[in-house]
């Protein structure tokens, strides 16, 4: 039987989030003697397809119906393909792509999901799955009936998996259009192009709060401290409804959780829903002028002042 | 044109969650409810596209749980929901036994529209919505940041997601899963309150329903998260790099 890891791609690769969800399929499969197959969707992927069979045998769903990621269409091309491998789990990396996705492919296989997966173990033959609830304060362990299990992970809690020494084979999964959904249309994609490394991948993330007032400021302090330390810029909540910097920037509950090596939280108060998003950090900073804000009670390291002054004497700092 | 809410009961935000000695689940004796925030995101959603539409629209909230969950639906009908169903259940449930169940209540109240939070701020799932979607063959929209109606039964939806803002086209019926920027709720009045105190809230078991909600995903344990961090506080600039880099080795 199979472990299928859906792999989310750019359209030339495989993202990296996708290796750390064939990290767990792999370790799975060692303790069930099951195969491990990647599956990507998409419209012209033979660059997609190529990279993906570096690393695990690939099933390539193309075809022009698939060029963007519709939930009623993707769905239902993972459940066909589940459902013909016998596919005892479904495995990806949980970001909006599998989150939008796969509780639909689920519901499709009459089958059980868990989110958001941090670790697991087996005991009594039982998968038991760790994640996190209520913003984080709770770590639940769960167990899910039936198969397949749907499982989505977080790449920053997981390793990611090298290639193979030999190429895997790729299978072309034959997509019959008639069956597929017409339920939505694409319109498009609009996002701030940035330079830097993407949030959930970054070994260094610098996230900015309320005391940035204008998308200027926020690039003037935030964004050039994030290219010092060759990291990604992150914010609250708070200025990405104020329109200063994008969604897809926001760090927390709702917004991207991430778990670099280096967090630098500057003027960042630390409300529950924003440690949620990074309090899993290896190394976390905070720079703020209350010394009672509750980010220090989870910081590393802390300092004291005003974000203004102190970012550009870090920057200073770090170019000695 | 009917647009259906699902809701779900949450301990309040402001609430310090705390897990029970065994790990059965929380400390809930003394706990605050409120409707979960995203979910209380999609019933002024709907509530202001009745506004915008007319009176031919009717906005009902839904429930699924036992009794306690009235002073909820109440909230709901207080803030101007037309009607409040509670479908009632004392068991667990999980996301696919919410779809299971929400998808018995689609097909007896055949609405055009079910608006939904994205995820319930207590299990922090993420599921329901599109489970629904999926159970009833319907298209759907997740994380909703703007919702506009194009032609009668077409909507126009903005996404969040991880790439940016992606927009797409639905046909109605359709689930839309709600993201906090979508609007910002309004408060049920303290004489709205009052009212709705008086108001009926329509009750269905399971049975009527033809469900049995079995969920799939079981509760072994709860373990509370601590942080073994202590803050080392710094003077300077030059001495937070230097501790980065020689120190924590980080940099």
């Amino acid at each position: 039987m199979t472990i299928l890891a859906v792999a989310e791609h750019d359209g030339t690769q495989v993202r990296s989030g996708a290796y750390s969800a064939l990290t767990v399929a792999r370790d799975l499969a060692k303790n069930s003697g099951d195969n491990v197959e990647l599956l990507v969707l998409g419209s012209g992927l033979d660059s997609v397809a190529a990279d993906a069979s570096r690393f695990a045998p690939v099933i390539v769903a193309d075809h022009p119906l698939l060029a963007n990621p519709t939930a009623d269409r993707y769905a239902r091309i993972i459940a066909n393909v589940a459902k013909a491998r016998d596919a005892v789990s479904i495995i990806a990396n949980s970001t909006t792509f599998a989150k939008d996705i796969l509780p639909r492919a689920a519901a499709l296989l009459n089958a059980a999901m868990a989110g958001d997966v941090t670790g697991y173990s087996v005991g009594n033959g039982e998968l038991l799955l760790r994640r996190p609830m209520y913003a984080g304060a709770a770590m639940a362990v769960v167990t899910l009936s039936g198969q397949p299990q749907v499982i989505t992970v977080r790449a920053s809690a997981f390793p990611s998996a090298g290639p193979l020494d030999q190429p895997g084979e790729r299978t072309v999964w034959n997509v019959d259009a008639s069956t597929l959904p017409n339920h939505s249309e694409y319109v498009g994609l609009e996002s701030r192009p940035t330079l830097r490394p993407e949030l959930t991948e970054a070994r260094v993330v610098v996230s900015g709060g309320r005391p940035f007032r204008t998308s200027e400021e926020f690039e003037n302090y935030v964004g050039r401290l994030a290219d010092a330390l060759n990291g990604a810029a992150g914010c609250t909540r708070a200025l990405v409804d104020a329109g200063i910097a994008p969604n897809e920037w926001q760090v927390g509950q709702t917004g991207k959780v991430v778990a670099p090596q280096l967090y630098v939280a500057l003027g960042i108060s630390g409300a529950v829903q924003h440690l949620a998003g990074m309090k899993n950090s290896r190394v976390v900073v905070a720079v703020n002028s209350d010394p009672e804000a509750p980010m220090f009670s989870i910081a590393t390291y802390g300092l004291v002042g005003d974000v203004r002054q102190i970012v550009p004497e870090l920057i200073r700092e770090l170019g000695k | 044109m009917k647009i259906l809410v699902p809701t779900k009961r949450v301990p309040s935000t402001d609430e310090r969650v705390r897990i029970r000695p065994d790990g059965s689940g929380i400390e809930d004796a003394s706990l605050a409810y409120m409707i979960n925030p995203f979910d209380a995101i999609a019933l002024e959603e709907a509530l202001q596209i009745r506004e915008q539409r007319g009176s031919n629209v009717e906005v009902t909230a839904i429930g699924i749980g036992n009794a306690d969950f009235e002073s909820e639906l109440r909230t709901a009908l207080a803030m101007g929901a037309d009607r409040a169903l509670r479908v009632d259940f004392d068991g667990c449930h999980d996301p696919w036994s919410v779809a299971q169940t929400l998808a018995a209540v689609v097909r007896r109240e055949k609405p055009d529209l079910v608006l939904m939070g994205k995820q319930a701020v207590d299990d922090d799932a993420n599921q329901a919505g599109q489970m629904l979607a999926g159970l009833l063959d319907w298209p759907q929209a997740t994380f909703a940041s703007k919702i506009e109606f194009v032609e009668p039964a077409r909507l126009s939806v903005a996404r969040e997601t991880d790439r940016g803002l992606e927009t797409i086209l639905i046909r109605l019926p359709a689930v839309i899963t709600t993201d906090l920027r979508l609007n910002e709720p309004r408060y049920a009045s303290l004489p709205a309150l009052m009212k709705a105190k008086k108001r009926p809230i329509e009750t269905i078991s399971c049975q009527d329903l033809g469900v049995s909600p079995e969920p799939k995903v079981r509760l072994v344990r709860l373990e509370q998260v601590t942080i073994d961090r202590t803050c080392e506080r710094v003077a300077d600039a030059a001495e937070l790099v230097h501790k980065l880099r020689y120190e924590a080795k980080v940099i």
